[in-house]
């Protein structure tokens, strides 16, 4: 099998993986009963009525943990094919992965230290 | 491409892509009876044989209930959500092999490709608690996707070292490459944590924070009802025995067996190959049920100190040691040479034990140390916080 037909194939997937989740949905929306009325599309909250706006502001711990994954996740990137080569890499470019690795554990540390890790 | 090829195409497509789906409707009823014995309780069974049935009786249900979508919601990013969250887990099995010929596609950079596709999951979730206009469901879906995306970093680089071990991203090469040694002799580091975050990318106990009803009410889903709330829930149960399959596949050997043979090409081959895989995937899959069924739901700040401040570095150390002992094997001559890995076509294949043995003592190490360093350190915080409570009793 060519390389072309292999993603022609995860394209189609792709398209039939959307729509078999979305034909239930499709089904219910036909079928199921439509009684809507002011207090049953309230928004739940334990009975009480809504106060304020929903979108409220949230903690900056969660956008620091996002931060901290995205500099390992781009990292990981450019991990993989290093370590798909393995085998055939050469003393140099063993010694560069595992500089950069101790690069990421770096920012691991700074994290940590800065107390960018603990949940306040 | 002429039109039958892409007709024939298509028919596979569809073949792959309604598999996890079918299999989750025993999967749900499956997961329900295990529960209910680990509890005590009977379970389903009342409708059909030992209630086999029930879920069917629930998906009619689910279809013929009343939909709410309540006011002031995003109403694209809200009927979208439910989508995407079962989709993520039916891309999986693209590039899932399942027997020597049974496999989606063999991308070259299937491994990639699957951890890409899984975290689509993460994107439905903040979809559907950003979209619900609820305070809960918002709250929640920010805890998921911290959880999701810190445990992804080790889930990551676990996957690293049985890609290092057979020099291919694709997950068929994968497989070929254990024919010999399965990588969990190899790196059971690696395996270890690869199931711990797996348990906690598909939100399932201890790891449940996504749910804390006791908190949250419900988490990211509050707002949802009907077929929408039953599809997050079939797209979790899908994703728990989707993840003992890329186990199967990523550390004991995948469809190798007793019997099985890569290039005869025949039926027998395939049907015992699709047998070991999921006897294999079983262990992990009821493994994991056991330990959602059996163990407490562990706080925010230790979940996420857990994943942070032990499986990452623990990861980052597995990853130098097994790399700088596979170098080391290959500079000592008995290690897998350049070339040497391809399986398939290797008329006389190198004998791997030594590297195996080098590598499992490599990985008893890291688990002494890790157990030596963690030990030292709880033990200095238990002793502080006794000294504490003295301190406070004076």
């Amino acid at each position: 099998m060519n390389l072309l037909s292999d993603w022609v194939y995860i394209g189609l997937f792709f398209v039939v993986a959307f729509i078999l989740p979305a034909a239930p949905i499709l089904v219910a929306a036909v079928l199921n009963p439509k009684k809507p009325n002011a207090i049953k599309l309230q928004t739940y909250e334990c009975g009480v009525e809504t106060v304020g706006d929903t979108w409220v502001q949230f903690k900056v711990q969660y956008y620091i943990y996002g931060i901290i994954f995205l500099v390992f996740d781009v990292e990981m990137i450019f991990l993989l094919p290093w370590a798909v080569a393995f085998n055939e890499l050469s003393f140099f470019a063993f010694g560069a992965g595992f500089l950069f690795i101790f690069l990421l554990t770096d920012a691991l540390i700074y994290a940590w230290r800065k107390n960018a890790l603990a949940w306040k | 491409m002429t039109l039958v090829e892409f007709l024939l195409l298509a028919l596979r497509v569809a073949i792959v892509a309604v598999a996890p789906l079918l299999i989750v409707i025993f999967l749900i009823w499956f997961e329900r009876r295990f529960a209910a014995r680990v509890q005590d309780r009977l379970g389903p069974n009342r409708v059909g044989p030992n209630g086999l049935f029930q879920t069917f009786a629930d998906a009619i249900k689910l279809v013929l209930k009343e939909d709410i979508t309540p006011a002031g919601t995003d109403k694209v990013a809200y009927n979208l959500s439910p989508i995407i969250a079962v989709m993520a887990v039916v891309l999986i099995w693209a590039a899932l092999p399942l027997s020597p010929r049974l496999i989606g596609v063999n991308v070259e950079i299937g491994v990639l490709y699957i951890v890409a596709v899984a975290s689509l999951g993460t994107l439905a979730i903040m979809m559907a608690g950003w979209s619900s206009n609820n305070k809960y469901a918002l709250l929640g879906a920010f805890r998921s996707v911290a959880q999701l995306v810190s445990y992804e970093v080790p889930l990551v680089m676990s996957l690293l070292i049985p890609v290092m071990l057979a020099s291919s991203l694709g997950m068929q090469n994968l497989v070929l490459a254990q024919q010999q040694v399965w990588f969990v002799f190899m790196a059971p580091v690696a395996a270890f944590i690869f199931f711990i975050s797996s348990q906690a990318e598909t939100g399932r106990g201890p790891f449940d924070l996504i749910e804390a009803e006791s908190e949250l009410v419900a988490g990211f889903n509050i707002e949802y009802s009907g077929m929408k709330f039953g599809l997050f829930f079939a797209g979790e149960f899908a994703h728990v025995f989707t993840n003992g399959i890329l186990m199967a596949n990523l550390f004991l050997g995948g469809w190798w067996g007793l019997g099985v043979s890569a290039t005869d090409g025949s039926i027998l081959s395939d049907l015992l190959g699709v047998f070991y895989v999921v006897l294999k995937a079983m262990v992990f899959y009821l493994f994991s049920l056991l330990l959602r069924n059996s163990m407490p739901r562990v706080r925010i700040d230790q979940m996420m100190n857990f994943n942070w401040k032990f499986l990452v570095p623990v990861s980052i150390v597995n990853l130098l040691v097994t790399a700088f002992l596979l170098k080391l094997a290959q500079l000592g001559g008995f290690g897998i040479a350049p070339g040497q890995i391809d399986l398939l076509t290797n008329a006389n294949p190198i004998n791997l034990l030594p590297v195996t043995l080098l590598l499992l003592g490599g990985n008893v190490v890291v688990i002494l140390g890790t157990l030596a360093v963690f030990g030292r350190q709880t033990r200095t915080e238990r002793l502080a916080t006794e000294r504490a409570a003295v301190a406070v009793g004076d």
